[in-house]
């Protein structure tokens, strides 16, 4: 099938269109907006439903509303902007309704800036908004991820009637690649429980459980839905990681630039692999401790001051060194400079990371 | 025998949880006759606010989701955009409505939704325990302003119907109140208006309802309906705000 040069931001939204996004409901932020823009040009040709909504508060909660009908629903946002769907997602999340949130992150804290960045993992990985209750976050590394990974999503949300996340960066947003669609098929989900649909029923979406018995059933009953996408969903790629002493762990863009490095240093003769996450939640954490019981020495890249780091360390062997190397701000690391990192920590100049 | 009166079909048999002299209950009845008057149990989806009436799907027979607080027009306008076949209310307080989700009723109602709003507005936040809300009265006591509701300090209360009127996007705005059979009457008309104009797709309704909680204003239930004549009606006259029902086409 022939491949479409396309923008990050508008392949997620053809995907979506692809993947069946029946209403969008967003709010402009930069770095994502062409993806609203392209949707608000497309949605209406196919039939569908557009609106931009008067803040994100309102997006969230409109799509809320919309998932609770069992249709496919998306929004999109950037870092302060997701901030603020917090707590829509934490509704959706106790309601368990399936929809797909984007997030284009940029810099933080606070308005930061509009360049790319990789703050928002904790937010995105452990909760983010109120209560006991987790996102699948899917981070795609090009352009063909972001398409990939849009129509994944529309998917797992459904299978778990659980809100899934897309994790991009400014860069993938605006970058143009060369993009295959593929041709989703949409598995009809169980509708049982869905409102707006006549079924001869009373159905009701609500997170509240006024008993703490129910409400504390209902918070088992979802870490038992969170484990079984622990068990069932991991997705990772490794990259010359078979003979390697050391292996970095980066997603996103940031594993473009990891990519590079890694061939660079293998030039040098250096045996270094990489291990990229595609799923931030569930984390691979098996395969981390099986590599590092190898080579007792990991290195995490990230476009932050430090966050899945952590998720490594606890997924690494004992005994593993666990290193970092972050840039952030909007500030991206060199295949160069990477190298010196790695040749740095094979020396055994590393600094562990506290 | 000759049945003169019975439960709304779409009302459940069960007890409500309000207070005595609570005016949600009347309230709750009347949407639940309408319905019923209406033939639209089938598709009718309700809204539950954050507040005295988020349980409100305890009682009605009918699809129900819960928003968060302030967000149920953003929530009934995911709802109707993505089943415009189905009758959408949502039923909010007056802390949910004209406080917290001020911007959500607002755009709500700019667009034009093709919604019915239930606003009921007693002056005061009920389910956490008699807070201000931004419709309680000026010198009126509550909690958080213990001293009576100074305007130095804490403005004047919200005119919702006032305020909503002046948006091209509206259609139909009526106070009402339900302090006597007559006014009960009169919300029952209103309300059914609002929901009918909603079935003929002529966009944005809403009925502000002025109700009695006694329980949070510090009176016995007997004197509810007193205060709301004597008090809130000088602030919050009742009547037709806006109505272009039989201007507007069926168009949404």
């Amino acid at each position: 099938m022939a491949k479409e040069f396309i923008k990050g931001n508008e392949a997620i939204g053809k995907a979506a269109i692809l993947a069946g996004l029946d209403c969008y409901f967003g709010y402009p932020i930069t770095p994502q907006s062409e993806l609203p823009e392209y949707l608000a040009a497309e949605m209406p040709k196919v039939g569908k439903t557009f609106l931009q909504a008067e803040s994100e508060v309102a997006a969230i909660n409109m799509v809320y509303g919309a998932a609770g009908t069992g249709i496919r629903v998306m929004t999109s946002s950037s870092s302060p902007g997701v901030s603020l769907k917090l707590e829509g997602i934490s509704y959706i999340a106790g309601a368990e309704l399936p929809c797909v949130v984007v997030n284009v992150q940029r810099g933080g804290p606070g308005l930061g800036n509009i360049a790319p960045e990789q703050g928002d993992y904790f937010q995105a990985t452990k909760g983010g908004g109120h209560g006991n209750y987790r996102l699948i976050v899917l981070a795609p590394d090009s352009g063909q991820e972001m398409a990939d990974f849009t129509m994944l999503a529309f998917d797992l949300a459904e299978k778990y009637r659980n809100p899934v996340m897309l994790l991009a960066d400014g860069y993938l947003g605006q970058m143009k690649e060369a993009v295959e669609f593929k041709k989703p098929e949409r598995k009809t989900p169980a509708n049982d429980w869905t409102i707006g649909n006549k079924l001869g029923k009373a159905n009701v979406i609500t997170s509240i459980d006024i008993e703490p018995e129910k409400l504390e059933k209902h918070n088992l009953n979802l870490l038992a839905k969170y484990n079984k996408i622990k068990e069932n969903e991991v997705r990772f790629e490794e990259f010359m990681t078979d003979d390697c002493e050391l292996f970095v762990v980066a997603y996103g863009i940031t594993s473009r630039v990891v990519r590079s490095a890694v061939e660079l240093a293998r030039e040098k003769g250096i045996k270094v692999g990489m291990l990229r996450p595609q799923t931030l939640f569930p984390f691979p954490k098996d395969i981390i401790n099986k590599l590092s019981e190898k080579t007792k020495k990991v290195l995490v890249c990230e476009l932050s001051t430090g966050q899945m780091v952590e998720d490594v360390q606890l997924s690494s062997a004992p005994g593993t060194d666990v290193y970092f190397y972050g840039r952030c701000g909007g500030m991206v690391p060199t295949d160069i400079e990477l190298v010196e990192q790695i040749e740095k920590i094979l020396e055994g100049k590393g600094e562990i990371f506290k | 025998m000759k049945t003169v009166y019975e439960r709304p079909k779409c009302l459940k048999d069960r007890h409500f949880h309000y207070c005595p002299g609570c005016g949600h209950g009347v309230i709750h009845k009347l949407i639940a006759e309408i319905i019923d008057e209406l033939g639209i149990q089938d598709r009718t989806v309700g809204v539950a606010p954050v507040g005295c009436a988020v349980f409100a799907y305890w009682y009605y027979d009918v699809d129900f989701s819960q928003a968060a607080h302030g967000r149920a027009p953003a929530v009934a306008t995911g709802i109707k955009r993505a089943k415009p076949d189905s009758i959408v209310f949502s039923y909010q307080g007056d802390g949910d409505l004209a406080a917290i989700g001020t911007a959500e009723i607002i755009h709500a109602a700019n667009r034009g939704e093709n919604i019915t709003v239930i606003f009921v507005n007693n002056a005061i936040y009920g389910m956490t325990g008699g807070q201000m809300a931004p419709t309680t009265l000026v010198g009126q006591k509550a909690s958080t302003a213990p001293y009576g509701r100074n305007p130095e300090n804490e403005g004047y209360p919200i005119k919702v119907c006032e305020l909503l009127s002046t948006l091209r996007g509206t259609t139909y705005l009526e106070r009402t109140a339900i302090t006597t059979p007559g006014s009960i009457i009169q919300t029952k008309k209103a309300i059914k208006k609002a929901f009918q104009n909603q079935l003929d797709g002529k966009g944005f309704s809403l009925v502000e309802v002025l109700s009695q909680c006694p329980t949070n204003w510090g009176m016995k239930p007997t004197d509810g309906t007193k205060f709301i004549k004597e008090q809130m009606m000088p602030v919050f006259p009742l009547g037709v705000y806006k109505d272009l029902s039989d201007e507007k086409g069926g168009s949404k």
